[in-house]
């Protein structure tokens, strides 16, 4: 173990984290990820309510969509639902 | 020793007496699932409930590995928590008592202890809780229906000391003590409630940075139940260690306190020995047992055999150093298992008394005997008989069998 790693006396009890759980990147777990036609997207923002992981950012500001690929773990609930099938599931080398 | 406080003499059975400390203790949530021999208590304590004389949430679950769940759950928003079982609902709710001990919520649950099939036996005996010994749960058995009641009250202050936070069982003996009516004297209930007090709360860091009570609060949000893999795991379990060697310290304290205002205590709280100061031979024992070996003690005495028994009455956390320094005078040590541990050298009392005493400079000669598995009768003639055994060791310095049977047609 690391020396940064700290001793059982000088954490919390029962597993309470310190940190959030925003700097555990689990976004390396998917096999297939998201990819978004621009054409056919319509800003419908179906995508951004199913997503389970928050991963999918709904920018007001720029007008945009933003996928955040290091949560995102590639379960496809966005291409299933989306109405205009804008999105598709693809190995990343495709 | 004059009190202040006054009491009143009921007749109960030990599942009454459980139910009836539980109402005293400003219990917030129980969640309970019936199973004999503990069924008298939710049955008891829900009367309670549509009685209105509790405040208590009441949840009757679908099983007992829901009902450990919700005591969980119900634990860590801050809720005091209590919870009955026994036998096969102890064994269903194995997977969350080691979720719950982990999660250091301090949920009581009294067990009324019970055999586990096969063959089906609804009888008393200890497998049900022997079986959880590894599952990081604090254990006091009791004598008889009196300390039933004084122990689940007891309980309360014990597992929610902020330095223990870890759940506790208090076991009694199926039907030899749960279905028995006897005498119980029973404080009043702003007595118990001033005793037992509000709950504690260790303070812990959270991820904003804070460090607040350990309870799941909307405005001090923090995450239970997170994974810790093979960089934390391990620093947790050691942390439940130290929660144990804790209430090594809070449990005699405790027992003195409640003598305070009860006039009873049970030894210091961790073992209670009778006549062994000068016993050569003893008997080393859980639960109930203890009263018929006590009175044979008294008959032996009279004829001039230095005998002795210690009952032990705290089980987790094993008391070390009191069990070393009760039995270190003794010559041979007998001790009684109401549980199996097949193809073991004996059972679990045995293996944790024994190697207990192994660093002694000198200590006993120590046999086991495994006795009353599904409910079987240990009368006193059978009892009486191990002392005559013990005595014949002494003499002879000879074990002619270590693991002994009692009371098995052979």
């Amino acid at each position: 173990m690391s020396s940064k790693e700290k001793t059982w006396k000088e954490i919390s009890i029962a597993g309470i984290p310190p940190k959030s759980s925003i700097g555990f990147m689990t976004g390396d777990w998917k096999t297939y990820m998201p990819v978004r036609d621009l054409e056919k997207c319509t800003i419908c923002l179906t995508c951004v309510m199913f997503c389970p992981e928050g991963a999918i950012k709904w920018r007001p500001e720029m007008g945009k969509i933003e996928f955040d690929f290091s949560f995102c773990k590639g379960c496809g609930i966005c291409a299933n639902e989306c109405p205009t099938k804008a999105i598709t599931m693809k190995m990343p080398e495709e | 020793m004059t009190l202040k406080t006054k009491q009143e003499t009921t007749a109960m059975n030990g599942d009454e007496a459980v139910a009836f400390a539980v109402k005293q203790c400003d219990v917030d949530v129980v969640a309970a699932y019936p199973i004999t021999p503990q069924t008298i208590i939710v049955e008891k304590f829900s009367e309670y409930v549509a009685n209105g004389e509790v405040q208590t949430e009441f949840v009757c679950t679908e099983s007992e590995h829901s009902a450990m769940t919700a005591c969980l759950a119900a634990s860590a928003t801050g809720a005091r928590t209590f919870t009955a079982s026994a036998s096969a609902g102890l064994a269903l709710m194995h997977e969350m008592l080691f979720v719950t001990s982990g999660s250091r919520t301090p949920v009581v649950m009294a067990v009324a202890n019970r055999a586990l099939s096969a063959p089906l036996n609804i009888h008393g005996d200890h497998s049900d809780s022997m079986a959880e010994r590894d599952s990081g749960w604090l254990q006091i058995y009791v004598e008889n229906a009196q300390e039933a009641y004084d122990s689940i009250i007891q309980a309360f202050k014990i597992a929610e000391e902020i330095g223990v936070s870890l759940p506790i069982i208090v076991g009694l003996d199926g039907f030899t003590i749960s279905h028995t009516l006897e005498r119980v004297d029973v404080l009043s209930e702003d007595v118990v409630k001033k005793f037992v007090g509000e709950r504690q709360f260790p303070m812990v860091l959270t991820h904003e940075g804070k460090t607040v009570p350990f309870k799941l609060d909307p405005e001090n949000p923090m995450t239970m139940g997170p994974n810790a893999l093979q960089n934390y795991y391990f620093e947790f379990k050691r942390q439940q260690q130290e929660g144990m060697n804790n209430a090594l310290k809070s449990i005699p304290e405790v027992n003195s306190e409640y003598a305070k205002i009860s006039g009873r205590s049970y030894g210091n709280g961790l073992i209670d020995p009778y006549k062994l100061e000068d016993a050569e031979i003893a008997i080393v024992c859980i639960g109930s047992t203890a009263g018929t070996l006590k009175v044979i003690v008294d008959q032996l005495r009279e004829e001039g055999v230095k005998a002795g028994v210690l009952r032990l009455r705290t089980f987790r956390p094993l008391p070390v150093e009191e069990l070393r320094n009760a039995l270190k005078n003794t010559k041979v040590v007998a001790v009684m298992d109401k549980s199996m541990s097949p193809g073991g050298l004996g059972a679990a009392v045995f293996h944790e008394v024994r190697n207990a005493l192994y660093d002694l400079n000198q200590h006993p000669i120590m046999v086991n005997y495994i006795f009353g598995l599904g409910g079987r009768d240990s009368n006193p003639r059978d009892l009486r008989r191990i002392f005559e055994d013990l005595l014949k060791i002494a003499k002879t310095g000879v074990v002619e069998k270590q693991v002994h049977y009692l009371g098995l047609r052979e």
